[in-house]
């Protein structure tokens, strides 16, 4: 593991520069560990002042150092993203593995509710969600009904991978040997499987980052938790643009392209290199 | 033919199956809401000084039956069928008494227009370079295209829309970044009016064009590297056949099947983008309403729209579906 | 008796159509700074009559696919040609393939064409079978498209075919009818030279039967050489004029294949010839100890010799040059004709 690491940061462009833009955002993330403000505290230091040597990134209107302010949104962003891709993850491997291990009528129902889920355009049935639940929304309860709703696409990949598994010899030998159904998945199936995970995981980040930060944006989630798409809705409030106060946008807004372009850098070079046609070459196969 | 009337009933039936499960949901979702919204939302109209008792009355029936508030669960279900089957979601608080409805009617045809037109626009340069990206890989000018077009995919819609908002809006503005035409303009068949309509569509249109297209050049440039490699395209090159045509009739009308079905795939997201651009661009379409309905608390508006969106994604789904076997020959009817 | 009709044959026309000469095409990975060679075809040399029908037999991964990919100038990254040279002589047409790329392309299907393995799927399954013939042939054959039309029905006649197929799609013809359209296809423009490459594979026995058979034909109405890539032994004796057996990724043996199939002079021919099935016999079939080597890592000396049951000390040691062969072929064995088939 530690030698392919070693090789793709040699080898692949690709993978370096994401790693160089995580680590930006990694090393973000620790200093809010350290942070001098509370992240909630308003009028701490004086508004409006622009970056330079004392505030780095400037300060905003209600009188928060941009610079902290980002660290703890980035924490709190990035915590809302893992817990969804950890949850929709294990949805999505139960289901796709259950389902291309059993077969037949069982998969035929679960994989027509998989689409089914799958077809149901997200964003207006969130919003009715958030709307219903208005100030009960907490993160915890938008993470859940987002990791509800994106699994479906990467449990049908998983499935079709487990499918292909089922005919195989080794799967015959687990479960003549007296392995239960649950073992023979968790056991066999489940290493074959993990690099998709993987790259699903990327994938399935970037997407509930990109669904905080938009309904923080639109001020539908808790909005004194700080987070990236909060920075931008306060500046949307004050109408920053319009006073001038332009760092107040820019700065969520590069690192939100940071963070997402590292994200993206990463999950392609590690799609490529766990590509079973360029591993194949690899291995002079 | 018989095999595609069969193949259309199997597509109906899913087409039914997701409908019913998306307006359940919704049914669900309003039902088990913490707050109470009938009487919330008849206390913020009478607040605004609404005088007619009458039509006070049907707003507190309709909100009843939409969110379930008589009966028991079962019959509340039912009621809220009756509602969506009519299309009678009441009247919206936010424009009292104006059906949501009507509402609705008048911003759809926005949204239907946006939408198809990015759609289309963002799938045929998405594919059509992702096509070229994978069949010529060793061109670095493709290359360094293809580098843009997918570093644009990842970030979210509203990124990239605030972003061309501030550059084409406030840096160098050109164009109008609020609003479907010129306000001053009455809609007609006139020139003044269209050019205007393509005008203030522009920023929206290309907004989800760079956000969509980066998914279609990824996955039509990995359909495509799959398929040199086929036999079918493999024998045409042996052959001798002009790499023209290979790519053209052997390579890229392969690829471009499966992108039609995901193409059916992608609309409930692509839905989700037009609601975040309507949003930040000020669009009078559906989303655009469905958001500003959440800020004025309009519970009949939101959910009207949620279920309307729900079906009416469904319905584009199922259109895809049922031209496909037009296009792919070897589709098995039946 | 076919073994001196065949040689009557070649003496009186004694031109080569293919010329290969010491040709070596490895497949060279560089990736993660690791280099990796695999050589499928290594230092192979080999001449194709005019009108004759050449066998090349092996095990998969013995390199015979590379082989005629390498001839009919089909090789892509990371399979690249790093020495020898294949030459085309099509009546007076010098093709030097690695040389002459332009040349090359132009003698497609003209002069020289391409029978595959899993013709399953070598048709465009999006288009009518008529466009494969417009897009492969068409420019070839210097006719209007009336003519062009009437031609091609014509030729598919003549090979039992429904003109008919040209309006359908592949997914709507049978195996073994698709197998029969790829031959017309191949032939519609009387090629001098056609490569077969596992052909009747994927086909039940029957159609197998009826294909080799129209291959047969075609050849020998055409006067065309062929090429015939195949596993299967019994293939082999029924319908080459001339067989070469690779192994490893180097010739094995060569020569007259009623000749072979007597007197194999090579182990490992001896060994896939006994391993035939026959009628009356019900001795169990011995298979070979140990696995085909590694391309990638072959071994020392002989790259047969770790599986060769009269190998000796020197073949371990020592590479066999391809010497003639007391039957009229050629052979790399230190022991050549030392074991017999029983």
């Amino acid at each position: 593991m530690l030698k392919v690491l070693r090789d793709l940061l040699r080898y692949n462009r690709e993978f370096l520069f994401g790693t160089l833009l995580i680590g930006i955002i990694i090393a973000l993330v620790i200093a809010s560990f350290f942070s001098p403000y509370d992240e909630l505290t308003t009028y701490a230091v004086i508004p409006d002042m622009p970056p330079g040597g004392e505030y780095w990134l400037g300060t905003n209107s209600r009188g928060q150092d941009m610079f902290w302010q980002l660290a703890a949104s980035m924490r709190n962003t990035l915590m809302f993203g893992l817990v969804v891709a950890i949850i929709s993850r294990v949805i999505a491997i139960v289901v796709g593995l259950v389902s291309g291990y059993v077969g037949g009528k069982t998969d035929q129902i679960i994989m027509a509710f998989n689409d089914t889920l799958g077809a149901l355009p997200n964003i207006p049935i969130l919003l009715l969600l958030v709307f219903v639940m208005r100030d009960q929304m907490t993160w915890g309860v938008l993470a859940l009904t987002a990791a509800m709703l994106g699994w479906t696409h990467d449990s049908r990949l998983i499935r079709s991978v487990a499918l292909s598994l089922r005919t195989r010899e080794f799967t015959r030998h687990a479960a003549f040997s007296g392995m239960r159904t649950g073992q023979v998945l968790f056991r066999e199936h489940l290493p074959y499987v993990m690099p998709i995970v993987f790259f699903t995981t990327m994938n399935n980040l970037i997407w509930a980052i990109g669904l905080e930060v938009t309904l923080s944006i639109l001020g539908f989630s808790d909005i004194n938790r700080p987070t990236i798409g909060g920075m931008i809705y306060w500046a949307n409030a004050h109408s920053a643009m319009v006073a001038g106060i332009w760092w107040w946008i820019a700065v969520p807004m590069l690192a939100v392209v940071i963070l997402f372009l590292g994200l993206f850098l990463l999950a392609m070079s590690v799609n490529e290199y766990i590509d079973p046609r360029s591993r194949l070459a690899r291995m002079g196969a | 033919m018989n095999g595609y009337l069969n193949y259309v009933a199997k597509r109906f039936g899913q087409f039914v199956f997701v409908v019913v499960t998306g307006v359940t949901l919704s049914f669900l979702i309003a039902h088990f809401s913490p707050v109470d919204p009938v009487e919330q939302t008849v206390s913020l109209l009478t607040n605004f000084g609404a005088t007619d008792p009458r039509t006070v009355e049907v707003l507190r029936q309709s909100l009843r039956e939409l969110y379930g508030t008589d009966g028991s669960l079962l019959s509340q279900y039912f009621l809220f069928w009756g509602r969506v089957l009519t299309g009678d979601f009441g009247p919206s608080l936010s424009a009292f008494p104006t059906p949501v409805m009507t509402i609705i009617g008048r911003a759809l045809p926005w949204t239907i227009g946006l939408l198809t037109l990015a759609t289309l626009i963002s799938w045929v340069i998405g594919n059509f370079l992702g096509a070229i990206a994978g069949y010529f890989r060793n061109s670095r000018a493709i290359k360094l295209v293809g580098l843009f077009v997918m570093a644009l995919q990842p970030i979210p819609t509203y990124i990239t829309g605030l972003t061309l908002l501030i550059v084409f809006g406030f840096l160098w503005p050109i164009l109008p970044i609020s609003g479907g035409a010129q306000l001053n303009l009455t809609p007609a068949a006139s020139w003044a009016y269209i050019s205007s309509v393509i005008q203030y569509g522009t920023l929206p249109a290309l907004t989800l064009v760079l956000v969509g297209m980066g998914g279609w050049f990824v996955s039509m440039r990995s359909l495509v590297s799959n398929i040199v490699t086929d036999d079918y395209v493999v024998y045409a090159e042996l052959a001798g056949v002009p790499s023209r045509t290979v790519f053209s009739q052997y390579v890229a009308r392969n690829a471009m099947l499966p992108q039609v079905t995901g193409l059916a795939l992608s609309l409930g997201n692509v839905f989700g983008g037009a609601v975040i651009v309507e949003f930040i661009f000020n669009y009078p379409g559906i989303g655009k309403l469905m958001i500003a309905g959440i800020y004025a608390g309009d519970y009949s508006l939101v959910l009207g729209v949620t279920t309307f969106s729900v079906i009416a994604v469904a319905t584009a789904v199922f259109l895809i579906d049922i031209l496909y076997p037009l296009i792919d020959p070897r589709v098995k009817l039946g | 008796m076919t073994l001196a009709m065949t040689n009557e044959r070649s003496v009186a026309q004694a031109a080569d159509v293919l010329t290969i000469k010491d040709l070596k095409a490895y497949y060279i990975n560089d990736l993660f700074g690791v280099r990796r060679e695999v050589r499928a075809v290594d230092d192979i040399s080999l001449t194709v009559r005019r009108n004759e029908i050449y066998g090349i037999a092996g095990e998969s991964s013995s390199g015979k696919t590379s082989l005629i990919k390498t001839i009919a100038g089909a090789i892509r990254p990371p399979m690249r040609v790093v020495g020898g040279e294949v030459r085309f002589d099509f009546g007076g047409k010098h093709i030097d393939v690695y040389a002459e790329p332009g040349k090359m392309k132009a003698a497609r299907w003209q002069n020289l064409s391409y029978i595959m393995q899993g013709s399953m799927s070598v048709l465009n399954p999006v288009r009518r079978i008529k466009h494969a013939f417009n897009n492969f042939a068409f420019r070839h054959m210097g006719l209007d498209r009336t003519a062009f039309r009437a031609r091609v029905e014509s030729h598919l006649q003549r090979l039992g075919l429904d003109p008919n197929v040209l309006e359908a799609f592949p997914h709507q013809l049978s195996g073994g009818m698709r197998q029969r359209v790829t031959i017309a296809l191949a032939t519609v423009c009387e090629p001098e030279f056609i490569i077969a490459d596992e052909p009747t594979t994927a086909l039940d026995v029957l159609v197998q039967q009826d294909v080799l058979g129209l291959i047969k034909e075609v050849q020998e109405r055409l006067g065309s050489s062929v090429v015939f890539v195949t596993h299967d032994m019994s293939v082999h004796a029924a319908i080459t004029d001339r067989l070469a057996i690779m192994y490893a990724g180097r010739l094995a043996e060569e020569g007259p294949t009623q000749a072979m199939f007597d007197t194999p002079q090579h182990p490992y021919t001896a060994h896939l010839i006994a391993s035939l099935p026959r009628i009356g016999d019900t001795a169990t079939r011995k298979s070979l100890a140990g696995k085909p080597p590694s391309l990638a890592n072959p071994p020392t000396g002989c790259r047969f010799h770790p599986r060769c049951p009269i190998a000796i000390d020197r073949c371990s040691r020592e590479v066999p040059d391809m010497l003639p062969s007391a039957i009229g072929g050629r052979v790399a064995c230190f022991r050549a004709g030392e074991v017999s088939v029983k």
